[in-house]
């Protein structure tokens, strides 16, 4: 079964398994618990990235954790990140300071199918901290504008005061030929945007299903529905991509324990086509 | 709106859409344009049901209202309808309605269409699966909010 989209076209250029520290320059909150560190990459280390990829970032002597890269992928000058405290790593990561360092492994895994979406409108569909590992994939067809046909942004957050990158969503919204639609689950009455799931936002958007290509990030069951529903607007499963999140330790098809079916999504991963995961994706255990 | 841009309006609505010409004819003699400002209430929970609306354009807010705080639950915008429980009788209305944005829709008096598709029972069956599709719709997506799929259990996403 062929499951790797894209293969990266940067591999990491030392050991796999080697962190290198990588200075922390800045660290923007973005929301309550959701936070963005800049860090320049380690010295002699190319640190060029396709979007939908990740890192593994090591803080060291607490753990190591599989992130994705949130930044331009045309300004490798800079490694960015946005984490969301929900654990005992992250929440030690997004509390270090600049000029503190942190080890960084990669770039991993398989990229969004920039290419395969040249000519095609592209349907962004993101639920809370999903929006990260998009936000590269936004920034490339920003950069290259002509390459793709319309660009529609849907995202769905928890409450208003969890909505990612708020201001970078209200610009994008002013861009021709761009849709930015962004739905909260619950409004307060001070909130005037849309309230209810992101797939309520479905019905906003004018495109042709067949000349479309969905990329999708958050919650596997947010990614379940939002597939399901892309799928019975018509379009196919063959040109709807989502990142999947599983426990990684190696990031590179070693250890196994980001096993999912007969993927390792690490390494087939993270980011698929529906076609290929799906039969895997509502499974209670694999 | 004239009664031939009621007429289109209708025609043209997500929402009618697949209904046969007479389906719509029909529809069009109870139909009436209103309009609502921000901010002005259209009901509030617990009054009695009286108007199912087709959204034309605009942005309404359905709350529920609990000692000293609004939930605003859902939104609905152009090309969706509002009210369904005028359509069923002897159904008080679930929550409060209010207006988030200039909003034009198409009216109809609950009672008035309840009565023409008793008298038409394949007109108000094809109308009834449009209801239901509605309320199947608003189903799953208050299912998807109560999981609260974004909360930390549901994983981080990063």
């Amino acid at each position: 079964m062929t499951t790797v989209l894209e293969p990266p076209a940067v591999s990491p250029s030392r050991p796999l398994m080697e962190p290198r520290p990588a200075r922390l320059v800045g660290i923007d909150k973005e929301t309550n618990d959701t936070f963005t560190l800049t860090l320049e990459p380690p010295e002699g280390v190319d640190a060029r990235f396709r979007p939908g990829q990740f890192s593994m970032l090591y803080d060291y002597g607490v753990g190591e954790l599989p992130i994705s890269i949130s930044g331009d992928p045309e300004r490798p000058e800079q490694l960015v990140y946005t984490i969301r405290s929900v654990g005992p790593v992250t929440t030690s990561i997004v509390t270090r300071h600049p000029g503190e360092s942190l080890g960084v492994r990669g770039p991993f895994g398989t990229p969004w199918p920039m290419t395969a979406a040249r000519g095609k409108s592209v349907l962004i569909v993101a639920g809370g901290i999903g929006l990260a590992p998009l936000r590269p994939a936004i920034y490339h067809i920003l950069r290259h504008r002509g390459d793709y046909n319309r660009l529609m942004i849907l995202y769905g957050a928890r409450s208003p005061r969890d909505i990612l990158y708020k201001k970078e969503l209200a610009a994008w919204s002013l861009l021709p030929d761009t849709q930015s639609l962004v739905t909260v689950d619950y409004g307060g009455v001070s909130w005037r945007g849309h309230v209810g799931v992101v797939t309520t936002l479905f019905k906003s958007i004018r495109t042709q299903p067949t000349e479309t290509i969905a990329l999708l990030c958050g919650p596997e069951i947010m990614m379940r529905y939002a597939s399901r529903e892309l799928q019975s607007r018509g379009i196919p499963k063959q040109q709807i991509y989502l990142s999947m999140e599983r426990n990684m330790k190696c990031a590179a098809g070693f250890c196994g324990h980001c096993q999912m079916g007969p993927f390792f999504v690490c390494k087939d991963g993270p980011v698929f086509s529906c076609a290929a995961i799906e039969p895997w994706m509502d499974l209670y255990e694999i | 709106m004239t009664a031939v841009e009621v007429h289109t309006a209708l025609a043209n609505h997500p929402f009618l859409a697949g209904l046969p010409e007479s389906d719509i004819a029909k529809l069009a003699e109870l139909a009436f344009e209103v309009r609502f400002q921000p901010e002005q209430i259209l009901f509030r929970e617990g009054d009695p049901s009286s108007f199912f609306y087709l959204i034309v354009t605009g942005h309404i807010a359905l709350e529920l209202l609990a000692p000293g705080r609004v939930f605003r639950i859902e939104t609905v915008g152009d090309g969706e309808d509002l009210g369904w429980s005028s359509l069923l009788e002897s159904v008080n209305k679930q929550f409060q309605a209010r207006c988030l944005a200039p909003t034009r829709a198409l009216a109809f008096d609950g009672p008035r269409l309840i009565a023409l598709w008793e008298g038409d029972a394949e007109f108000g069956f094809r109308l009834m699966r449009k209801v239901v599709g509605t309320v199947a719709d608003r189903l799953r997506a208050t299912r998807l909010q109560l999981l609260d799929v974004y909360d930390k259990r549901g994983g981080a996403g990063q």
